[in-house]
């Protein structure tokens, strides 16, 4: 499986959203996001945006106030999951425009929505913006 | 989409209020946004529950679903249990409408777990929305069930994902695939059924969306199981070739990777195109995956490896520090095959070592070690040192850290300077926030006790370190301390002066020690202490014995009578008695303390001092010294030097015949209750004066004559039994030159007169050492044990799902039934009962494609009706299937 969970941080440490693609308990969840916020936030700019904490590779990349953390095996491609990042990115700034802690916060279930579009059981199945969004235009349209 | 109570209150639930004035979700998050992280926050959440909690009964399903939609925000960001609410997310699943559905999925997957009990109450509501009309419900479906899938889910909803494969539309198509891979994992048996649409989505090529989800598919089954996929080979190649899409592309790369490893004649082929991809490639992540591919699998061709480690430079020189990054993560790949990359880029290396972040330096720092050989350890020690002296602490530790893991390896394969070594130990110690004590201690140790000839410099790099006071004030040293502290005593006839040590180990600044080293300290000193007076009362048998000692030492054979000299005029009278005078005035507090061992010790070396103190001081002829005796005695039994024990030692002791030995210790506990443990009592010097070793082994010898006492009736055995414990540690037929042989390690040389002596004295002491006898390198002898120093854990192969799956998908490529039976009727016994659904969709799914049936070669083999039943079915996917066709595109 290429990725195993993606997080949304701000920067108090504060995750805004989890999505993990491996079964995890409450408890370990817990643990592991506080592991890995400490260690990403702990990093400044001048610093590479990988990091490894236990058997994952942690990619991350910093917006504005938020962080966008996705941990991998060891085996996945980093910098294709650095352009990940930015396309989910790109994505939200086309559906929110310019996205923020507060978009992801009061429609956490549209990020799901889309985050399930692009990942499947870990894999990427869907790259272009247009095919992630159209699902949900639908519906905001129907609503 | 939080349609608050606009949903109408439907009356039943737990009040017509809760419903109309319910909280929608903004209200709740902003709500937490109101209150402070901590005690009101969490108070907030827990009335926000009570809340849901009341919620949720209502038969409105607006307001129920708003109340599960809380209650999922709740669950996913503050870690709030939700699995109470199984239920109503499994109800919410079947509204009419799509956005409670919606929520009930949502629901479903971020919090279901395979023990969640209304789990199988879903399956309905999947298959229902896996055939529905509206490709958004399908979708929900099949997105629920790639998180939530359990073998149960598996086995019965494979049918209508095997109908989706084959949907009109992409949308639901690359979903149906992309859920697979669990489907799979959960179910193996379902590859029989799905696998070969999942190749012919493979093979349209024109539908984008698709082949991201197939190649996605096939590089996780590939990553576990490659084998089996070789003969797609082809396909994956057309891709490769075609495919102008990185995501793809770098799928396929890892699968290549993989494949490669196990056809060579494939790597010939494909090494061409993916050098074109990385020349021509604008992406930096293509060009890295690219790189990572030649590297890992490719590294035979010498023109492909040359332009990757040119693409490496350039990442090493960008000045994206994730590139860099990746950089030195490639030469790490490179590395073991080409070594000469890594010297090429050796500076960037170095220089990474003092950069900015800690994850550059440490891929720096890995590299730097894959680099060590016996040619340069030195060197390269040197300049790590330098670094290790002004980074950082946790680095500084990371830094030592390696070097002694990399030092060490092998019985310390790549050291030949062992005098070096050994002062670079001392080095290690001396950095601040050194952390690696532990490790430094036990490698200073075994190193004494592996090689001879390092012994006097070991010695000297122990006294210093004892000598100065400032370490003692390190609490993360005193592991290192002790390790010299009982090098000192071990080793004292190397020293050149014995009471600077004797000094060194009473020094005031001692009592910073914990008690367990403390008593370490001054069990050293007592040898330190015995030796001198055997040096002084003894002077021409001293420096006799030692030469009789160490024949081998013929290197020091004219410093050690410069140190003889030098001994007899350091053991003076007034020098001695000055040193008992010491020794006493220093420990007699010590009788005070409450530790046990350390008051037990102080006692030993009191009861010694005091003994030569007064006989030394009365003037008496020396030979009638009641010490002399005693002093004699203590050195011999001190001069016997330890060695590692093998770990297959126990297994050398032959089972006495009718002795049985109990699979079961359970009722060991109960057993050793009626053992006593025999009390260490308190040392006598005269009569009963013991090495270590031979205290611990004649202890052994009574518990295990003891436990076969008990095991076996017969005292006849028993005897038997303690005969043969002679051979404890070691047969003694055993001829010298065969690898399992045990010489000790104060053997002199391995002189072939000495063998039948040698081991005579091996039986009668159990200590036992292997030395490599014949060392082609200038270089000291390192003892080794023998295979027995590494445990070879055999895994117990065990039939797991990646197998059964691979078998299964080798079966579909190869239209091989004969051996697919195997994982099959093992599958059936396990779930006899159930598979009945299973089965009789398969049937279905045969009848359906009964038109391709017919160039099905299937085996002819018989088996039992129920069987043939499945077997047909089996045929019916397996036909049309491209024969492997590797050869033909390989050549």
């Amino acid at each position: 499986m290429g990725i195993r969970f993606i997080l949304m941080v701000n920067k108090q440490g504060q995750t805004r959203l989890a999505q993990y693609y491996e079964y995890l308990t409450l408890e370990e969840r817990r643990a592991l996001e506080g592991e890995i916020i400490r260690k990403c936030l702990a990093r400044n700019e001048q610093q590479c945006s990988f990091v490894e904490h236990r058997n994952y590779k942690i990619v991350y990349r910093r917006y504005a106030s938020l962080f966008f953390l996705v941990g991998v095996d060891n085996e996945e491609n980093e910098l294709a999951i650095l352009e990940f990042i930015h396309l989910l990115v790109e994505t939200m700034d086309r559906h929110f425009g310019n996205v923020c802690e507060l978009d992801i916060m009061f429609h956490l279930e549209k990020a799901h929505f889309m985050l399930e579009e692009m990942v499947m059981n870990g894999c990427i199945v869907e790259t272009s913006k247009t095919n992630i969004l159209a699902p949900i235009q639908l519906m905001d349209k129907a609503s | 989409m939080s349609g608050g109570s606009g949903g109408g209150g439907g009356g039943g639930g737990p009040s017509l209020m809760d419903s109309l004035f319910q909280r929608t979700l903004d209200d709740l998050i902003k709500g937490i946004r109101l209150h402070t992280p901590g005690a009101a926050q969490s108070s907030f959440i827990s009335k926000s529950l009570d809340e849901i909690r009341r919620e949720i009964k209502s038969t409105d399903l607006q307001t129920k679903s708003t109340a599960v939609q809380k209650l999922t925000y709740l669950h996913s960001l503050h870690g709030v249990d939700m699995s109470w609410a199984a239920f109503h997310a499994v109800e919410l699943t079947s509204s009419p409408y799509f956005l409670h559905k919606k929520t009930g999925y949502l629901a479903a997957s971020l919090s279901f777990r395979p023990s969640t009990d209304v789990l199988l109450l879903l399956t309905n509501q999947l298959r229902k929305d896996l055939s529905s009309a509206n490709q958004h419900e399908v979708s929900l479906a099949l997105e629920c069930l790639s998180v939530i899938c359990t073998p149960d889910f598996a086995r019965d909803l494979t049918p209508d994902i095997f109908t989706l494969l084959t949907s009109s539309k992409n949308f639901i198509r690359k979903k149906s695939i992309a859920c697979l891979l669990m489907v799979f994992s959960q179910y193996p048996d379902a590859v029989r059924v799905c696998f070969k649409r999942l190749v012919e989505n493979l093979e349209s090529t024109d539908n984008a969306q698709t082949l991201a989800a197939t190649v996605g598919v096939f590089c996780e089954l590939a990553s576990k199981e490659p084998r089996s996929y070789l003969p797609l080979a082809p396909e994956f190649y057309r891709i490769l070739v075609d495919s102008r899409n990185n995501w793809v592309l770098i799928k396929v790369l890892k699968i290549f990777a993989k494949l490669a490893k196990l056809e060579p004649r494939l790597a010939k082929k494909v090494v061409e195109p993916i050098c074109d991809l990385m020349k021509r490639s604008e992406a930096k992540s293509l060009i890295f995956e690219c790189v990572r591919t030649i590297v890992t699998s490719f590294h035979d061709y010498e023109f492909a490896v040359k332009l990757a480690v040119s693409k490496i430079k350039e990442f090493l020189l960008d000045t994206d520090l994730n590139l860099k990054y990746l950089g030195l993560q490639g030469l790490l790949l490179v590395a073991p095959n080409h070594l000469w990359a890594v010297l090429e880029n050796k500076e960037v290396v170095i220089k990474s070592l003092s950069d900015v972040d800690r994850n550059i330096r440490l891929e720096a720092l890995r590299l730097v070690m894959s680099m060590v050989s016996d040619d340069n350890v030195t060197e390269i020690s040197r300049v790590l040192i330098g670094y290790a002296l002004k980074s950082d602490p946790e680095f500084s530790n990371e830094i030592l850290r390696s070097m002694l893991t990399t030092c060490s390896r092998n019985v310390y394969e790549i050291i030949i300077d062992f005098d070096w070594y050994v002062s670079l130990l001392g080095e290690m110690a001396r950095i601040p926030h050194c952390q690696n004590g532990e490790e430094i201690e036990y490698q200073l140790i075994d190193i004494g006790m592996r090689v001879k000839d390092v012994r006097p410099e070991l010695v000297r790099v122990g006294r210093d370190l004892l000598i100065d006071p400032a370490l003692l004030g390190n609490p993360s040293i005193h592991r290192i301390l002790s390790a010299s502290a009982w090098i000192s005593g071990e080793y004292i006839r190397f020293s050149k002066n014995p009471f600077e040590i004797i000094e060194a180990l009473l020094q005031p600044r001692t009592n910073l020690l914990s008690p367990s080293i403390k008593a370490l300290y001054i069990h050293s000193l007592f040898k330190v202490l015995s030796f001198c007076l055997h040096s002084f009362l003894f002077p021409t048998n001293s420096s006799l014995s030692r030469v009789i000692d160490e024949p081998d030492f013929t290197y020091s054979e004219s410093e050690g009578e410069g140190e003889t000299k030098t001994f007899s005029n350091l053991f003076t009278k007034e020098s001695t008695v000055n040193m008992l005078t010491l020794v006493v005035t220093s420990l007699t507090p010590l009788t005070e303390t409450h530790d046990v061992e350390v008051h037990e010790r102080v006692r030993n070396v009191l009861g010694l001092a005091k003994l030569a103190q007064e006989e030394i001081s009365r003037e008496v002829n020396q030979n009638d010294f009641k010490t002399s005796i005693i002093v004699r005695l203590i050195n011999d039994a001190l001069s016997e030097d330890l060695g590692p024990v093998s770990l297959t030692a126990q297994e050398r002791v032959v089972i006495p015949d009718g002795l049985f030995l109990e699979e079961n210790l359970g009722n060991l506990d109960t057993i050793c209750a009626n053992v006593n443990i025999p009390v260490s009592e308190s040392f006598s010097l005269v009569k009963h004066v013991l090495t270590d070793v031979d205290y611990v082994s004649s202890q052994q010898n009574e518990e295990s004559s003891e436990m076969s006492g008990v095991e076996s009736t017969s005292t006849s055995l028993l005897s038997k039994h303690r005969k043969k414990h002679g051979l404890f540690y070691l047969p003694s037929d055993i001829p010298e030159n065969d690898s399992r042989n045990f010489p000790p390690a104060n053997d002199p040389n391995n002189q072939k007169d000495n063998d039948v002596e040698d081991l005579v004295r091996l039986t009668e002491e159990s200590l036992v050492l292997k030395r490599k006898s014949n060392v082609p390198r200038p270089r000291p002898v390192v003892v080794k044990l023998d295979e027995g120093e590494k445990f070879t854990v055999t895994r117990a192969k065990t039939e797991s799902n990646d197998d059964l799956i691979s078998g299964a998908v080798r079966d579909v490529l190869l239209g091989n039934e004969s051996s697919s039976y195997k994982g099959k009727s093992h599958d059936s016994h396990l779930k006899d009962g159930k598979s009945e659904i299973g089965d009789s969709s398969r049937r279905k799914s045969k009848k359906k494609h009964k038109n391709v049936e017919e160039n099905g070669e299937r085996s002819k083999k018989k088996s039992g009706g129920r069987h043939k039943g499945r077997q047909r079915a089996d045929g019916g996917v397996n036909v049309a299937v491209q024969n492997p066709v590797i050869p033909d595109f390989l050549l």
